[in-house]
């Protein structure tokens, strides 16, 4: 009991820790960050109180209290990744668009005219 | 989101020099000049097939400017069309042909063309039914080049010819007109259908062309077909295994059920056409 414990002290610390040096290092979003900061929160909160998990679970009429612990888990992965498909979906629009964008400027700059009307002259 | 990342289409359009200097001459000479017309070849690895395309494209409409959107080729598609004498646009990656086309409407639309027409490189679509295609424009905004339709003689297999009727018949349909084969990327396009595909023009799967029309008649173009024979391709094999027209009936569907539940501007977004 005191090992896991500790060791999930010390892993829910460890993502709390990345986490906040991702953000300080300007690697993770503040919008992407708000959803794991949660996640790294309640896991120090958990860690630290065990108790509370088997509470909860009581409340949620789950028997075993760690299946509530990965149930809440698979439900936060799939938002993640629901938000990641968004993101890239947005992204290869914009991506898209710029590609265009910079062909038809590529276009302007090496042909400014349509060839055919400077044969008409 | 769609709107604040397409809807600059005409913001940027106003500093662009639209019509060169000879243009203009010709403009005050005659009282009404002759319309000008874009034909849009997207091309995708066509360098065997993309040159003569072109030559016939300017034995058969000589008065047509001919823009090829090298769709992120790795042959000398680009080099090959220049060298025929159309003007080449080049993607820096492949986008498919949605985002070929969208390029080539921009381009139209920026450059004050009054129609457009859509030819592929591979040589199928024959130039000859251009004049046809651009007649029908009296009468639509878009009017489609389509096969089954009485003229020529085009055979698919089983799942695909349910397929494209099952295309057809939703989009017959939808717009109250006619329309037999919905897949052809033969096309003409007015101003009015060009300023919604120089906006929206789906890049996904079938977005092409199911989808295009079905944008084109939510936003209130009038979608026409005028029957047309193909002429076999001179490259490349058509997909013809019954695995893969399985698959193609699976993503038809998909495809049409997504454009018709998805939705759509009602409004046009036309660009301010070119200052006198």
């Amino acid at each position: 009991m005191t090992t896991n414990y500790i060791l999930g002290i010390l892993g829910s610390f460890i993502v709390l820790f990345a986490l906040f040096e991702m953000m300080r290092r300007r690697r993770l979003r503040e919008k992407h960050a708000v959803l794991w900061i949660c996640v790294a929160v309640g896991l120090v909160v958990i860690a630290l109180a065990p108790g509370l998990l088997t509470y909860l679970a009581e409340l949620a009429h789950v028997a075993v209290p760690a299946n509530l612990l990965f149930f809440s888990a698979s439900v936060v992965l799939m938002l993640l990744s629901m938000q990641h498909s968004y993101e890239i979906g947005r992204l290869e629009d914009e991506t898209r668009t710029l590609a265009e964008e910079v062909a038809l400027l590529r276009l302007a700059v090496e042909s400014p005219e349509p060839t055919r009307l400077e044969d008409t002259e | 989101m769609r709107g604040s990342c397409y809807g600059d289409v005409t913001a940027e359009s106003q500093p662009m020099p639209v019509p060169p200097p000879v243009v203009r001459r010709m403009r005050a000479m005659s009282a009404a000049p002759p319309p000008r017309i874009l034909a849009i070849v997207p091309a995708w690895n066509e360098q065997d097939a993309v040159g003569q395309t072109i030559k016939d494209l300017r034995d058969a409409r000589p008065d047509l400017d001919i823009l090829v959107i090298d769709d992120g080729s790795g042959d000398h598609t680009a080099a090959v069309a220049a060298e025929a004498g159309a003007l080449v646009c080049q993607l820096p990656f492949n986008l498919g042909v949605g985002g070929a086309m969208r390029t080539g409407y921009r381009y139209a639309v920026r450059h004050g063309y009054d129609a457009a027409v859509q030819v592929d490189a591979d040589g199928q679509h024959d130039p000859a039914f251009l004049g046809l295609l651009l007649d029908e424009l009296k009468h639509a905004d878009v009017v489609v080049g389509a096969r089954f339709a009485g003229e020529g003689d085009y055979r698919v297999g089983l799942m695909r010819g349910l397929a494209m009727r099952l295309l057809a018949g939703t989009l017959t349909r939808l717009t109250k007109e006619r329309l037999t084969d919905v897949t052809s990327g033969f096309r003409a396009v007015n101003r009015r259908a060009m300023g919604v595909f120089a906006v929206h023009y789906p890049a996904e799967y079938l977005g092409d062309t199911v989808e295009s029309l079905v944008i084109a008649h939510r936003t209130g173009c009038r979608v026409v077909q005028v029957p047309v024979a193909m002429r076999p391709r001179t490259t490349g094999q058509p997909s013809q295994s019954p695995a893969k027209a399985a698959l193609y009936l699976v993503r038809a569907v998909i495809a049409l059920g997504l454009a018709l539940v998805r939705p759509w501007p009602t409004q046009l977004e036309l660009p301010p056409p070119e200052k006198s």
